[in-house]
């Protein structure tokens, strides 16, 4: 850049900045973003109340509408499921699908990643699951919108799981045996200072790229199919339109993909990290 | 200096209060996350996955269970069906053994019979020699006493006609004729 004179630079940045005004692009990230109304053009948009506790600012807002939705989904499929469980023990309908993740999660998740001891922490690894599965599938329906897509939202989870792969430790090995054992066995003594901060940090990277990793997939695909449709309107011309929805439709089934492996890597990434800090001897 | 304003306002146009960037971390959305995710667990741990895992392992016992019960039934039966096998040869062999009790029996009584039959009927060809002996010595008996008659009587006859050789001669033939017929 620096090679370049200064006010060149800067002129284009200027051009750029002029022609940003009038191309607006806001539209992709009205769509991504969250918001504080439930968008339903043509049919009207419904606004959320703004909530205010404390001085902080708790409105609901278009995300949290949908987890209650996905809340609500799960509760009501999850109350038919074991219903039909009491009736019959042999699985028909919707019981097949949801035996067939749970039965997934149970067997290739959780028991191979924490082993012995794995009942506790299955509750949790179920409902990290099907919250994220539904939240996503959620924000590939039409009006629909990513709960997950919300950095907040994933960084909340993430820290969920980082407070129970904490607590699983603890649980396991005493709050000071955990702490000891997250040192490697047979460091020299000359190293510690610098492997105490290293595993220190390496316990906030691991949810923290939890977090990323399930807001950076479910924004990116929103972000590329719009931006696929945006062609049709910067290039001003309708031939376009055949390539863009064929695209469009390749990045949806990618992203019908994608739902399902995030959901899935969470979880498997979540149970792998309570493997570990239940099981510090690996 | 200008060039590094407009690039700041480049990069942070888009953070302003009106589009906002994905980036921006609200509060109350992550209070409502943990309420939702939190209210989510405990009434699904409640509603659903203690009762669905339950049913899961109550199911899988059931099928371990079945198996090993037909697995242990299959081998009862293959038990029962070799005890049945033995039980059976041998039942053949008893039967076997019993015919040819029974075969050595029968010989037994036949040559016993034959035995018999031959004894009894060589005693009565003993029996019936002997009576014809007797038969016979009693018709000798008879026969020598009707010759010794007539012996006697020829004897009378000739004493009582001694005259010629010639009459004595015709006499004696003509007892002998009168004997032979």
């Amino acid at each position: 850049m620096w090679i370049y004179n200064p006010n060149t630079v800067a002129d284009t940045i200027k051009t750029a900045l002029e022609v940003r005004g009038k191309q607006d692009t806001g539209w992709i990230m009205h769509h991504v973003l969250d918001s504080r109304e439930l968008d339903f053009t043509p049919f009207g948009v419904i606004h959320l109340p703004e909530i205010h506790l404390f001085g902080i600012d708790i409105s609901i807002t278009k995300h949290v509408v949908f987890m209650w939705l996905a809340l609500v989904i799960l509760v009501v499929t999850f109350l038919y499921v074991a219903r039909t469980y009491k009736k019959s023990l042999v699985p028909r309908g919707v019981t097949n699908l949801t035996e067939v993740l749970i039965v997934f999660v149970r067997d290739e998740i959780v028991k191979p990643t924490i082993g012995k001891g794995y009942e506790i922490f299955l509750p949790y690894l179920l409902t990290v699951f099907f919250f994220i599965l539904t939240c996503n599938f959620l924000g590939l329906i039409p009006y629909g919108s990513t709960a997950t897509s919300n950095i907040a939202v994933t960084a909340t989870l993430a820290t969920i799981s980082f407070i129970v792969i904490q607590v699983g430790g603890m649980m396991k090995n005493g709050v000071f045996g955990y702490l000891k054992g997250l040192v490697p066995h047979g460091i020299p003594l000359w190293l510690l200072p610098i492997m105490i901060p290293v595993e220190l940090l390496g316990l906030f990277t691991k949810p923290f790229a939890l977090a990323v990793r399930l807001f950076a997939n479910m924004t990116a695909g929103h972000i590329v199919i719009l931006s696929l449709l945006g062609l049709i309107f910067i290039l001003h011309t309708y031939f376009v339109a055949p390539v863009s929805v064929s695209f469009t439709l390749f990045i949806f089934f990618l992203e019908i993909l994608v739902a399902l492996i995030q959901a899935y890597i969470f979880t498997m990434l979540s149970s792998l990290f309570i493997g570990m800090a239940v099981h510090q001897e690996h | 200096m200008n060039t590094i304003s407009y690039l700041l306002l480049l990069v942070f146009s888009e953070g302003g209060e009106k589009s906002g960037s994905p980036l921006d971390v609200n509060p109350g959305v992550i209070l409502w996350t943990v309420v939702t995710f939190v209210l989510l667990l405990l009434i699904l741990k409640k509603i659903a996955w203690k009762p669905i895992l339950n049913s899961l392992s109550e199911r899988e016992n059931f099928i371990k269970d079945s198996l090993e019960k037909a697995d242990k039934a299959q081998k009862d039966a293959e038990k029962l069906l070799a005890e049945n096998k033995v039980n059976l040869s041998k039942a053949e062999e008893d039967a076997q053994k019993i015919i040819e009790q029974g075969r050595e029996f029968a010989e037994k009584l036949k040559t016993q019979i034959l035995e018999e039959s031959k004894i009894q009927a060589r005693k009565m060809i003993v029996d019936a020699t002997s009576e014809i002996e007797r038969k016979n010595s009693e018709a000798f008996i008879k026969l020598k006493d009707q010759v010794a008659d007539i012996a006697v009587n020829a004897a009378e006859k000739i004493l009582r006609e001694t005259l010629d050789k010639d009459k004595q001669v015709k006499l004696v033939n003509k007892y002998l004729d009168d004997m032979k017929n």
